[in-house]
This record gives C-alpha cells, sequence and structure tokens, in this order.
C-alpha cells in the first residue's frame, strides 16, 4: 500500500520523522491530547460541529480562481488559485484554530494559548476564541510585532492578549518556545493551539488533517471546473500546513506533481534565509525530529526571510518525509522574488496575496515558460497580504 | 571507580547534594572553577549543563547563561574537555544535563565513549523521554553511564514504575509545573508526591525546581534522598561572584551536617 496517500502518522512518525521530543512535564497533557484527538477524528458529532463552523463562520468553500491575465503575463499555461486568502481572518489559519479550539473545548479546557509568526495563526486563533467564548494569550516576536502590526492589532481588537516575546531571534521559534514554557505550566486548563503542522504528535498529524479540507474542495473544484485533475500544485512551506493542506488532496495522485517553495531570504550562507531543504541537515526542535537550520553544535540557527509565516527553521515532519521519498519537490525562492510575485498578481488580478504565498507564485514565473501551456497548475493562495503593506511601505516597494 | 557506583555510594553513604552549572557561561576557565568552588562547598553531585539555544524547559535565569555560554563559542568538546578536568581534581559523580540536539548532532560512533571518558557518570536529556530514548539508552548502558529520567507531578504511576525499570543511578523529581527558576517555597504536595513516588519506585530521588534556600532544601531532605539547586548558582554566576563566595553559597545552602 502505498503509505503517502494520507496524512495519518503511524505511532506519529511520517517515515523516520515526527516523534514526541518533549521534557517529561509535557507527556502528561500530551498523552491527553493524543486521546482527545483519537476520539475526536472518528467522532462523526465533532465533524459535523467543525464543518458547520467553516461553512457558516469561515465562509467554506473558498473558490479555485482561474488567473488568465496573471498567467499571459507569465507566459504560463492555465494557472488556478486555491483561495485561502478569502477565508475568515485572510489566511487557512481559520481552517486549523477552529478545529483545535473546538477540541479544546470538548476536553474542557478553559484558555487557550498559541504562537504566532505572521500574525495570521493569531488572529485566526483570537477569532476562534472570541467566536467561542475562550480567553486566549497570543505568544508573538517582538520584531514579528514590529513588522506584522497590523494582526497585531487585530488580534487585540478580538479580545486576544498579545504577549511580546523579547529573547533568542524574537521571531517564531522563541514565540513557540515561549507557549510551550506557557504551557508546562498551565495545561491543567489550558490547551496550546499549535499553528502549523509542527511540533510533537500529535500536532503534525491533527493540524495536517484540519488543513486537508483545503486539498478536499481543491480536488473537487478541479475537477468541476476542468473535468481533470491538476498537473501540478505549488504551495509556500514555512512549517507547511497549508502545503500539506492541499497536497494532501493528491497525495493519492501520483500523475499530480507536488513543489513547496520555501524562503530563500537574501543569501545563500546559514542565518541568511529559512530554506530547511538547502542545508539538508536533520535535528530535533520544538519536539520533532525533521530538516532543520542549525549549526554543527546542534545549535538552532537564526532565519531570515521578508515573510514573517516562512521564518522559522524546523520544517513539518510530513515534509521531511515527502522530500525523502521525493513525492514533493522543495525549491526556495528569495525575499525579491517574493515581492515581486506579490506586486505582479496585484497589478493583473487585483489579489494582493500575502508576502509568504507570494514565495509559491514566485516560484511559479520562474518555471512557467517551461511548462506545456496545457497544464493545469494550482497555486494555493494561502493568505492575504493586507497584513504585509507596513513591510511593504519600509521596503518602498509602495510609498 | 566504576559509573554507576560512583552515583550508588553518594546514596550508600548519605544524601545527595546536587547542584548544576551551565558550562561555558563565563568562559571554560571560569566554570572549571565554579565546579571546584561548588564541590568545595559541598556540592557532591555536579550536573553539567549543555548550552541550547532554544531551552524550552528553563525559566530566565537558565536561559540567559545558556544564551552567553553560546555567545562564548561553547561547544561539546568544550564541554567534555571541562568534565575531564574537573574529573582529575574529583571523584564525585558528574551528570550531563543536556537537550536532545545538542548530543544529537554530536553523535558519532565513538561519542559516547568520549562522553565515558571524560569522567562523566550519567546523563539526563531534558527532551528525550522514555519513548523516545530507547537509542540513547542502549548507548549509555553499554558504557556504564546512569541514564537519567525525570519524573514530574503529573507522573501517572504506571509510568513511574516503568521509568524506574529503565533509569539508572537516581530518578530526578521536578516537583513542580512549568521551567527552571527560584522560588520562595515548595509546593504544598511536596510530601504527598513523594511518598507516592517511594511507595513505587525503588531508586534514590532528587528533587529539583525551584529550591532557592537552605529551609526548603532541609525540607526537600525530610522525605527525600537528595536536592538540587541550579537558577541559585546560576544567577550568583551571572553576577560575577567569586569562587570563595560561591564555595560560601554552597556551604550556606547546604542542609546536611558534615
Amino acid at each position: 500500500m502505498n503509505e503517502h496517500i494520507t496524512t495519518e502518522s503511524n505511532n506519529g512518525r511520517y517515515g523516520e520523522y515526527g516523534g514526541m521530543f518533549i521534557p517529561e512535564l509535557l507527556i502528561a497533557p500530551i498523552q491527553a491530547l493524543t486521546d482527545a484527538w483519537n476520539k475526536a477524528k472518528h467522532d462523526k458529532n465533532f465533524e459535523i460541529m467543525y464543518k458547520q463552523k467553516l461553512a457558516n463562520y469561515a465562509g467554506r468553500p473558498t473558490p479555485l480562481t482561474e488567473v488568465t491575465r496573471f498567467a499571459n503575463t507569465i507566459r504560463g499555461p492555465r494557472i488556478f488559485l486555491k483561495r485561502e486568502d478569502l477565508l475568515h481572518t485572510g489566511a487557512h489559519k481559520l481552517n486549523n484554530a477552529l478545529g483545535q479550539c473546538l477540541l479544546a473545548q470538548r476536553m474542557g479546557k478553559t484558555r487557550i494559548i498559541a504562537e504566532t509568526g505572521a500574525g495570521q495563526h493569531g488572529v485566526a486563533t483570537a477569532a476562534a476564541c472570541a467566536h467561542l467564548g475562550i480567553p486566549c494569550v497570543i505568544y508573538m516576536g517582538s520584531t514579528d510585532m514590529e513588522r506584522q502590526a497590523p494582526n497585531v492589532a487585530r488580534m487585540r481588537l478580538m479580545g486576544a492578549e498579545v504577549v511580546p516575546v523579547n529573547h533568542g531571534t524574537a521571531t517564531l521559534k522563541d514565540a513557540v518556545n515561549e507557549a510551550l514554557r506557557d504551557w508546562s505550566e498551565s495545561f491543567d486548563n489550558t490547551h496550546y493551539c499549535l499553528g502549523s503542522a509542527l511540533g510533537p504528535h500529535p500536532f503534525p498529524e491533527m493540524v495536517a488533517h484540519f488543513q486537508s479540507v483545503i486539498g478536499t474542495e481543491c480536488k473537487e473544484q478541479c475537477q468541476t471546473q476542468n473535468g481533470s485533475a491538476p498537473d501540478l500544485v505549488i504551495a509556500c512551506v514555512g512549517g507547511g500546513s497549508n502545503a500539506i493542506g492541499i497536497f494532501s488532496g493528491f497525495l493519492d495522485n501520483p500523475k499530480v506533481k507536488l513543489i513547496g517553495v520555501e524562503a530563500g531570504g537574501h543569501g545563500m550562507k546559514l542565518g541568511e534565509h529559512a530554506a530547511r531543504f538547502r542545508a539538508k541537515s536533520r535535528g530535533v526542535l520544538h519536539g520533532c525530529f525533521t530538516y532543520i537550520l542549525q549549526n554543527e553544535e546542534g545549535q538552532i540557527a537564526t532565519t531570515a526571510s521578508i515573510s514573517a509565516g516562512l521564518d522559522y527553521p524546523a520544517i513539518g515532519p510530513q515534509h521531511a518525509d515527502l522530500y525523502d521519498t521525493h513525492r514533493a519537490e522543495y525549491v526556495a525562492v528569495s525575499d525579491d522574488e517574493a515581492i515581486h510575485a506579490l506586486q505582479l498578481l496585484a497589478k493583473t488580478e487585483g489579489i494582493i496575496c500575502a508576502l509568504e504565498s507570494a514565495h509559491a507564485l514566485a516560484y511559479l514565473i520562474k518555471i512557467a515558460p517551461s511548462l506545456d501551456k496545457k497544464q493545469i497548475i494550482i497555486v494555493n493562495l494561502s493568505g492575504r497580504g493586507d497584513k504585509d503593506l507596513p513591510q511593504l511601505m519600509q521596503q518602498k516597494v509602495i510609498e | 571507580m566504576n559509573k554507576a557506583k560512583r552515583i550508588d555510594s553518594i546514596f550508600k553513604h548519605g544524601k545527595a547534594y546536587v547542584g548544576y552549572l551551565t558550562a561555558g557561561d563565563g568562559g571554560m576557565q571560569q566554570s572549571l572553577n565554579a565546579a571546584l568552588a561548588l564541590i568545595k562547598g559541598g556540592v557532591n553531585i555536579l550536573e553539567i549543563g549543555v548550552p541550547f539555544s532554544d531551552p524550552i524547559a528553563d525559566g530566565p535565569v537558565i536561559q540567559r547563561a545558556a544564551t552567553r555560554a553560546l555567545a562564548n563559542g561553547t561547544t561539546m568538546r568544550d564541554i567534555l574537555k571541562l568534565t575531564t578536568a574537573i574529573r582529575k581534581q574529583s571523584d564525585i559523580p558528574l551528570v550531563l544535563f543536556s537537550y536532545y540536539n545538542p548530543i544529537l548532532a554530536n553523535i558519532n560512533p565513538s561519542f559516547f565513549d568520549k562522553v565515558r571518558d571524560a569522567g562523566i557518570d550519567g546523563i539526563l536529556l531534558v527532551d528525550c523521554p522514555l519513548e523516545e530514548s530507547e537509542e540513547f539508552h542502549k548507548q549509555c548502558i553499554m558504557r556504564d553511564i546512569a541514564p537519567i529520567y525525570v519524573l514530574t507531578p503529573a507522573t501517572s504511576i504506571d509510568r513511574m514504575q516503568l521509568i524506574n525499570e529503565k533509569a539508572q543511578g537516581f530518578l530526578y523529581y521536578a516537583c513542580r509545573k512549568g521551567t527552571t527558576g527560584m522560588k520562595n517555597e515548595l509546593p504544598a504536595d511536596l510530601a504527598e508526591k513523594i511518598q507516592l513516588i517511594k511507595a513505587n519506585t525503588t531508586l534514590p530521588l532528587v528533587v529539583g525546581f525551584g529550591i532557592s534556600n537552605r529551609e526548603m532544601a532541609a525540607d526537600v531532605l525530610k522525605y527525600a534522598d537528595g536536592f538540587v539547586i541550579g537558577s541559585r548558582f546560576v544567577k550568583a554566576i551571572e553576577d560575577g561572584v567569586s569562587s570563595d563566595n560561591l564555595c560560601a553559597l554552597a556551604q550556606a545552602l547546604n542542609p546536611i551536617g558534615n
């Protein structure tokens, strides 16, 4: 049997990757979460409740939009965007936040904590918590708070407490550290709503499950609109939740090529990018064995990317396995290429995408002229770009 | 002396006074001086902390120490040189205290031999629980290095028994939730929890997490076989304490009569 047709783990592992490398103190809450998740994922009532929230609160299904002016401009084949930017709160993150907050409620938890990089997971969690009436605390690196200021304001408006994290690199990885520290003290009443397909088991499996709605919808929409499956699916990869979400719809069809695009940052040296497969180095970070950016002493490297949501030194374990088994291919594009892609999509289609999603488009721009014009390409447009305007102004991309 | 025996002999003859240092904080010479000062001050098991960039189980004091040690360029090689140097001057048990990734990055066929040859008697991996520790465990046992595991207030009875079966040397009871760091009092359920652990395990039990004064240490020793002082020493080193004063601090915190 093809082991890659689902996003389910083999006892917490994807090939060699994944696991639960956590302090003993977190074993109890992780086991409780694993038990609750194993029950919930087979519970029809839970699924119905979740699907209702996705439809009536989040606004699913999101459209699949053909972008012919963009495609013509880049001399590409037929290009479709899966419009997660149109999901409530502006990114795919809400699929997961709603699922986990419903699970937390079912577990009797009365407080939610989360980490956020670009702020999209923080905003999604804040929204889900407001909607479900659960107090929430969001940890965010102070560097990220500056460059994603509009999202900080949105979280606060929805009643979330946003806690700045100043130590380390003051970005996503440090926010995860701080959330884990909080959880190790608060797990009796608190659920940690991890935002990407990362961390200790069962998080990668659970997050991938909640995000698989993207792939399921997309597969159906592509079939309806074109009468066939896509030839290629492209998604940006930070931790990798939007990518695993859309890939999951096509894992069982080997004819569909899958490409994940990492943040190439502004240089090739360690510390200048967040492209984990560039270094091909493996290790353990935040509870999970996977490809990570580190020095030869096993110290986690600093990363750099214009996109806060991709600026993370580890990749989700499912992607590590898809890479090793060659089911998906992973590439990187630079900050400048991502900015250019964002501008081009805005001008040709009137869609302002997030800098994260712009990485996926940027890679497509590179390869478009070489693709057969009859091909159908889907890009997961994981989020919208309103949050990036201050950053773009700072970069003098817009006045 | 046989390694496992070095740890066993401490508990055979009395209580354990466990001290923790972050290796390389203030430089390797400072770490050596501090280690010797603590030993002179009565510490009879020394934990050598391997600095890590992302110490999720540590509070601010040890986080800052790790940051300083890494800024000094501390490597695993430096740390094994340090323990070798300590071993030349002392026969107390040395326990390597590390997150998993710095170990993983250094693992090669001879790594655990080097650890053994550097005078290390036990290894505690903060983020490598029983579920993930099979290979590490095997490598330790083969070389007579004690694999040391943590119990917490949330550890179930079944799990305590399982850990007790696997572990060697002693069990480390992290007596409260949250991260490392000084606290002013012991958790209210300490005596009760220790009784529960004692009823279900056989290895000696040391208690750590937040013990910062002599009274707390004395209270712990009413029920347990040893106590750990970590952040209090690390903070003193951060504040630039002299070796003599660090030794005096260790003595002042020690409720075990000589």
